[in-house]
């Protein structure tokens, strides 16, 4: 998301850099443009002219102190950055678990946000951390709210209360009560209640999510919103704030394109904080919301330390030890090597989403989009269908032997061919790489990169404000690349 | 006094103590979700607005931005086969029933095809729908192939001769390709069997400047032929669907504004243009 208003942004800032000296009426120029964006990105326009002058005023402050024109120009970048995490929630906060448990969490939202599908993932999430969370069906309205969230629960293995059937038919305050009482008795340390969707107009319905949480005293409630939501964001989380309340903020669908310029005017308007980010349809499309790297985003500066985080979750560290070894030591790159790789790729999530992330990204974003992440499936197979010597040592694959490979693989001849020719450019990178370099855009290519994605920020590279760097990835050529970038 | 009201009145030269700043409506356009280039588009019409037809005018500018295409459900010389797509959660399957059941309710026979076979729960949704308001759904086993359920649907409108067999799609973002081909999929399948007379994209009244994203792209894969704008009971106005109109050339037509199957009307112009900007 933010896709665009970082291509703008990014315009905006590019002009100012490349006339080097800057003036007061560059100043204002830029936030003209910087406003323009914003509110092209629903973000709402008391919460855009607030930003803007903001902008504008530290901008003319800072303007005199500093030297030559390229800092002037890294100044505003770095005061728009800091402004965006300030609105955006200044510093991410963990939901807070009660000393008594179950820590109760509430999700609350307009019609269609994405609610049972989080509660889902959150159940997931906290699983995995080791906790004991029950879901509760308390959307006794949407049909079939109840048969989705107890088929979301059973895929993340997680159990579901659903003592009524739904479909307008059971009292969703005395679901979520006695779904507090059967927690205790069973000692679930967390609840994790669902509830319908409501409009924040509907007095009514509002009144029920009072009383839902009047009778489960919930640890958090968290209002979960639509990253696609435009104006009306400010209303909405208005009603829900002065209606039934919340702590903390849900952005979901966030894995489409929508600038989510609202997320900026939910956090400054009402004062909480967004906690998580939902971003795909699997279960396990969710993660903490980090404000530093959606303004990272937004600037255009690509989310590499989401990409790190992922890739070193998804490269388990044994495998990964074992590759950083092999590649200090000066081994061979390997169709194994390329293998594992590919997995872990395929571990780490949707490819465009990863692409997304990189450096420079919006400006490809058309190619990103175009990216067939079958291609990954295709090449596994043929590797996979290939003996452990082929693997390691493609120069013996002849005829024959790429005819058994393809045939087993479901693919023809000529895939195995071109998979072998692009092994072997991509061997041909690695050794040149270990030499200094980064990620040749070869390499990148042979697996289906677009060219020039590795190839760091783009427009940005001098006044780009440092990237932490937690860890090195142990995957060569992300590491190549995050050295690189 | 609304907005709307106010504007016509200092139009007219009728208010001069409640002088009516070009600001406010730039701001109520753009708290419509309008956009910023469509609210600068029609307040430079306005603002050179003048006279006692002043009304009339300042519906004539927010008209201008209509499509002028047909709004009623197009004439299917045979079985009229509804396409309804849409990103997720934007009201589909929910619109899937109402349609069937205003189209059932004045005297057709409606089928329904639940060809979201993704979500969870999500065939079962449409079949509690169909039985609520008594039209067949027609589905596939479990994890079918959301094509195959179109398919076969097809074949059994096609058998049992309905006047509309209306279709349920998975909610599916925009911005992801395979998803968009797996839609004109189901398109090139249905019409093996019959002619697939209208694809109703659902725009949440909610949505914002992505609103334009979303039509944009489902018209390139399925050729979208009209919107359906839902939620039109809650505090949006649905402004983008306006831009969608004046960028796009899709007419909305018809209007969701509630949770029950009778919460749901053709689109009424007037209506939607003065809701635009209620105070
Ligand atoms: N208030 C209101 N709610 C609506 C309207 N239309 C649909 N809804 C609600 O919005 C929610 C989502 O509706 P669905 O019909 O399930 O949406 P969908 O697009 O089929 O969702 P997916 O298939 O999950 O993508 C449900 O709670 C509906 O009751 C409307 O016009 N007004
Ligand atoms: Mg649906």
């Amino acid at each position: 998301m933010f896709d665009s208003l970082s291509t703008k942004l990014n315009g905006a800032l590019s002009s100012l850099r490349s006339r080097g000296k800057l003036s007061t009426s560059d100043i204002e120029k830029t936030c003209a443009d910087i406003k323009a964006a914003l509110l092209e990105s629903d973000v709402a326009l008391s919460v855009a002219d607030s930003f803007i002058e903001l902008v504008r005023e530290k901008s003319l402050a800072a303007l005199p102190t500093l030297q030559s024109g390229t800092n002037q120009a890294q100044a505003i970048f770095e005061i728009v950055n800091a402004e965006l995490i300030e609105i955006l929630g200044g510093s991410a906060r963990r939901i807070r678990f009660t000393k008594n448990p179950p820590t109760v969490i509430m999700l609350a939202g307009l019609q269609g946000a994405g609610k049972t599908t989080l509660a889902g993932k959150l159940a997931k999430f906290y699983l995995d951390q080791g906790n004991t969370p029950l879901l509760v069906a308390s959307d006794l309205q949407r049909p079939n709210a109840v048969t989705q969230l107890q088929v979301v629960g059973e895929s993340v293995g997680v159990p579901v209360f659903a003592p009524e059937p739904g479909n307008g038919v059971g009292d969703p305050v005395k679901v979520a009560e006695a779904a507090l009482t059967f927690a205790k008795s069973k000692l679930y340390n967390m609840v994790i209640v669902d509830t319908a969707g409501r409009l924040g107009v509907d007095q009514e319905l509002m009144q029920q999510a009072i009383n839902i949480r009047n009778a489960v005293n919930p640890d958090e409630i968290l209002f979960v919103v639509d990253a696609m939501i435009g104006q009306d964001a400010v209303r909405t989380a208005k009603a829900f704030q002065d209606g039934v309340g919340f702590d903390g903020v849900v952005l979901t669908k966030l894995d489409g394109d929508a600038r989510g310029g609202a997320a900026l005017s939910i956090a400054k308007l009402t004062g909480q904080p967004i906690m998580f980010s939902s971003n795909g349809e699997k279960l396990t499309d969710f993660d903490i919301f980090y404000p530093e790297r959606m303004a990272s985003r937004i600037l255009g500066m690509g989310d590499v330390a989401t990409l790190a985080e992922q890739a070193k979750k998804a490269l388990d560290s044994e495998s990964s030890a074992k590759m950083e070894e092999k590649f200090a030591r000066g081994d061979d790159f390997t169709l194994e090597d390329f293998l594992e790789q590919l997995e872990a790729m395929s571990k780490m999530g949707s490819m465009s989403k990863l692409l997304g992330m990189l450096p420079g990204a919006g400006a490809m974003k058309k190619q990103i989009e175009n990216f067939d992440e079958s291609e990954i499936v295709r090449t596994k197979s043929i590797v996979q269908s290939m003996t452990p010597l082929e693997r390691q040592d493609p120069k013996v694959l002849n005829g024959s032997r790429r005819a058994r490979i393809a045939l087993g693989a479901g693919r023809k001849v000529q895939d195995v061919n071109s998979l072998v020719d692009k092994f072997s450019a991509a061997q041909k990178m690695m050794r040149q790489m270990r030499k200094g370099g980064g990620m040749p855009p070869a390499m990148a290519q042979s697996m289906g990169v677009p060219a020039g994605m590795g190839a760091g920020p783009i427009s940005s590279k001098k006044v780009q404000a440092p990237v932490k760097k937690k860890s090195k990835s142990g995957n060569p050529a992300k590491r190549a690349a995050e050295e690189r970038g | 006094m609304g907005i709307f009201s106010k504007f016509v009145a200092k139009l007219k030269g009728e208010s001069t103590a409640d002088p009516l700043d070009w600001k406010v409506l730039e701001e109520e356009l753009l708290a419509a979700d309008l956009g910023p280039k469509l609210t600068a588009e029609i307040l430079k019409s306005a603002q050179g607005l003048k006279g006692a037809d002043a009304l009339s005018s300042l519906t004539q500018i927010l008209n201008s931005h209509l499509s002028i295409k047909p709004r009623a459900l197009s004439d299917a010389n045979s079985i009229g086969v509804i396409l309804v797509v849409g990103v997720n959660g934007t009201g589909k399957t929910t619109s899937v029933a109402k349609l069937a059941n205003l189209l059932h309710s004045s005297g057709n026979s409606v089928m329904l095809a639940a060809a979201d076979t993704f979500r969870a729960a999500a065939v079962d949704q449409l079949q509690t729908w169909g039985q609520r308001i008594g039209v067949p759904v027609i589905s596939g086993k479990d994890e079918a192939e959301p094509a195959a359920v179109a398919f076969d649907a097809a074949v059994a409108a096609n058998e049992s001769q309905v006047n509309y067999l209306i279709i349920d799609t998975a909610g599916r973002l925009h911005n992801k390709s395979d998803l968009m081909a797996e839609l004109g999929k189901i398109r090139r399948v249905v019409e093996k069997t019959l002619p697939v007379c209208e694809v109703l994209l659902v725009i949440d009244a909610t949505t914002g400047q992505n609103g334009i994203a979303q039509a944009k792209i489902f018209t390139e894969a399925v050729d979208v032929t009209g919107l359906i704008l839902t939620k039109l009971d809650g505090s949006a106005r649905g402004g983008v669907a306006l831009a969608i109109e004046s960028a796009l050339d899709i007419p909305i037509k018809f209007v969701g504004t509630g949770e029950g199957e009778n919460d749901f009307a053709p689109f009424d112009p007037e209506s939607y243009l003065t809701g635009l900007v209620r105070d």
